[in-house]
């Protein structure tokens, strides 16, 4: 049985140890779903607190009614679909900028050596640890003087500070996997290396330019501090903006928060649980071999 | 590290480039243009990032240097009132601003908490993660599924799940209490006392964490041969030695990268804190990023300088760490 389970599984590395004793497993079954109850508990409780009637928002009483009205209430007489857009296109606006003027550099750190790399690349990594408080202020200022603060403009131009070099970062570590022959075989067939790197290199590169895109739309579609410090007025503000509403300044409104909750995360979640595998490869390829 | 190869495809590629348009490149000057004909096509695929990193992050930067030099504040910057274009009167004050931070209290207990923060967080997230990962590296039945609902709280925005735990956590009415209650412990004040509102923190931010440690990790475990335990197994290794001797040393690289890229965004964890507690009760919960925020966008009359000079010394703090890691990698003899 161990040695069937083993050739259907080629990719599991597990060691071949015999057969385990119950308890051993009865240990490991125990721990794996107390985990993922902990790690599953808070959002499926915000889902079954949306479906509930807001009177029972706060109480455990689950299936006695369960109703849509949170749902209604928060698309008929909140903002919601307002901040919801908002955070769509400025997401969308940074993700392609992003990933559209980051590619080149991407593929030139992973193809050619020239003077000015190693200081391309340090800063890459180090705007990387850039702390949202260093930038925030003269952005904000820099914004104000422009009249940009309050428009969803000023916000994306904000996001390419994070977006830029992440995605500089992250493609380079895809373009490192696609073999270098390509390249050459490109050069025999006499294209240059813009020929090169838009007609071979980045069709084969689209599953790369989609996980980065994608990480950085989530990047920007979760982003707060500059959000909340930029967007006011309950018109201009984005989701995450949105949603401190609901908490802060009416008291606690479970009803709408909930239902809200969960319009934002469940498609993004979707989403994610599809294309994460790619994720951790994209990061650590990028950060290893760095 | 570029291979060769395609270097001197460059070069090759340039090379038609030269002799096409600037035969016989001359002795004056000559170097630059070689350097020109040969890496101009590098250059000009680099040169939007350049751009927009010299434009939109190097600029910012060096302004927010300078205003942590300055006593900038809202009432003496550059700002319009209707028409009326109002001058900046700020003044240069030199170090004063680093001065007051390094020897004033304030500083100094918030970088403590942070540091602790960050520490536990580190250190609670890799451990869990590790256990998780090994566990789930093994043949064990439903393994997808449990991964897959592991992973779920990496998945939901990190704002979102903020809130949520917001409602857990909520003293008169969260399910936390709730829970409690029934069996028949008092409601616990889980972000209204300083220590309490610690220990929340740190676990709404485990509970983020752990999934993309045990994911990274669990790469990191399968790209270990599974003949070196087949090997030790052999040799008569028990499961805590092949652990400490084969399975640790496999994770290195992956364990380094993790640490220290979780060190870092735990450290300017800004959503966490922010939505979570606002840094209360009091300042208890208050890292400096949270704190430098709190500075200009919360305070009035908000305090540009002072939040330019803490974001100046998080930048210092967290780049001095990356070196002093990467040498302690180097000095281990982990090429990194």
């Amino acid at each position: 049985m161990v040695t069937t389970a083993q050739t259907t599984t080629p990719q599991a590395n597990a060691p071949l140890r015999g057969r385990r004793s119950p308890l051993a497993s009865i240990g490991l079954h125990t721990t794996l779903i107390v985990a993922s109850v902990i790690a599953v508990f808070p959002v499926l409780w915000v889902l079954l607190t949306s479906l509930k009637p807001a009177k029972y928002a706060t109480t455990t009483d689950f299936f006695k009614e369960t109703t849509l009205a949170n749902y209604t209430d928060l698309l008929e007489n909140t903002e919601f679909l307002t901040w919801f857009g908002n955070s769509l296109l400025i997401a969308a606006l940074t993700t392609l900028l992003g990933v559209f003027i980051a590619a080149t550099t991407g593929y030139a750190v992973s193809r050619f050596r020239f003077p000015g790399k190693r200081g391309l690349m340090w800063t890459l990594l180090i705007t990387q640890m850039f702390p949202v408080a260093v930038l925030i202020v003269p952005i904000y200022n820099i914004m104000s003087s422009l009249g940009l603060l309050n428009k969803a403009a000023g916000l994306v131009i904000t996001y390419l500070t994070i977006a830029v070099p992440f995605c500089a970062w992250m493609m380079k570590g895809f373009f490192d996997t696609i073999p270098r022959e390509i390249d050459e075989s490109g050069q025999v067939d006499g294209l240059n290396p813009f020929g090169t790197f838009w007609r071979l290199i980045l069709p084969l590169a689209k599953p790369g330019l989609a996980v980065t895109a994608f990480y950085s739309f989530i990047t920007a579609w979760g982003e707060v501090a500059y959000a909340s410090a930029f967007m006011v007025g309950d018109e201009n503000l984005t989701l995450a903006g949105g949603l401190q509403k609901f908490v802060n300044q009416y008291g606690a409104q479970w009803g709408p928060m909930s239902a809200a909750s969960v319009l934002i995360a469940v498609p993004a979640a979707l989403v994610f649980l599809v294309a994460q595998r790619h994720l951790v490869t994209g990061m650590s390829a990028g950060a290893v071999k760095g | 590290m570029a291979v060769d190869t395609s270097s001197q495809s460059a070069v090759k590629a340039a090379g038609v480039d030269a002799r096409g348009r600037h035969r016989g490149t001359g002795t004056s000057g000559g170097k630059v243009r070689r350097s020109l004909t040969t890496h101009w096509y590098a250059w000009a695929m680099v040169a939007p990032v350049t751009v927009v990193i010299a434009v939109i992050i190097g600029y910012p930067l060096v302004r927010g240097i300078y205003l942590s030099l300055t006593d900038a504040n809202e009432r003496n910057v550059a700002r319009s009132i209707g028409v009326n274009q109002i001058p900046a009167t700020y003044e240069f004050v030199g170090l004063d601003n680093y001065v007051d931070a390094l020897t004033g209290s304030q500083f100094l207990g918030t970088l403590g908490w942070t540091l602790v923060w960050t520490v536990s967080c580190v250190s609670v997230t890799f451990a869990l993660g590790l256990a998780l990962a090994n566990i789930l590296n093994r043949k064990i039945a439903g393994r997808s599924v449990y991964r897959m609902l592991l992973i779920l709280p990496w998945a939901v925005p990190g704002f979102v799940s903020v809130f949520a735990w917001r409602f857990l956590y909520n003293q008169d009415n969260g399910l936390l209490n709730k829970l409690l209650a029934g069996g028949g412990i008092d409601a616990v004040p889980w972000l209204n006392d300083p220590t309490w509102a610690k220990f929340s923190v740190i676990a709404v931010n485990v509970w983020l964490g752990v999934p993309f440690m045990m994911v990274a990790l669990l790469g990191g475990l399968q790209s270990i041969p599974g003949e070196l335990y087949e090997a030790a197994e052999m040799d008569g290794a028990n499961a805590w030695q092949r652990f400490r001797h084969i399975t640790l040393p496999g994770l290195r690289s992956v364990s380094t990268t993790v640490i220290l890229l979780s060190t870092i965004w735990t450290f300017n964890m800004f959503p966490v804190i922010f939505l979570l507690t606002r840094g209360g009760p009091g300042e208890a919960t208050q890292i400096l990023v949270t704190q430098a925020y709190k500075f200009s966008f919360e305070i009035s009359p908000r305090d540009f300088a002072q939040s330019s000079t803490w974001g100046v010394l998080i930048l210092i703090l967290l780049m001095a760490f990356a070196a002093v890691y990467r040498r302690v990698l180097r000095k281990q003899g982990e090429v990194w």
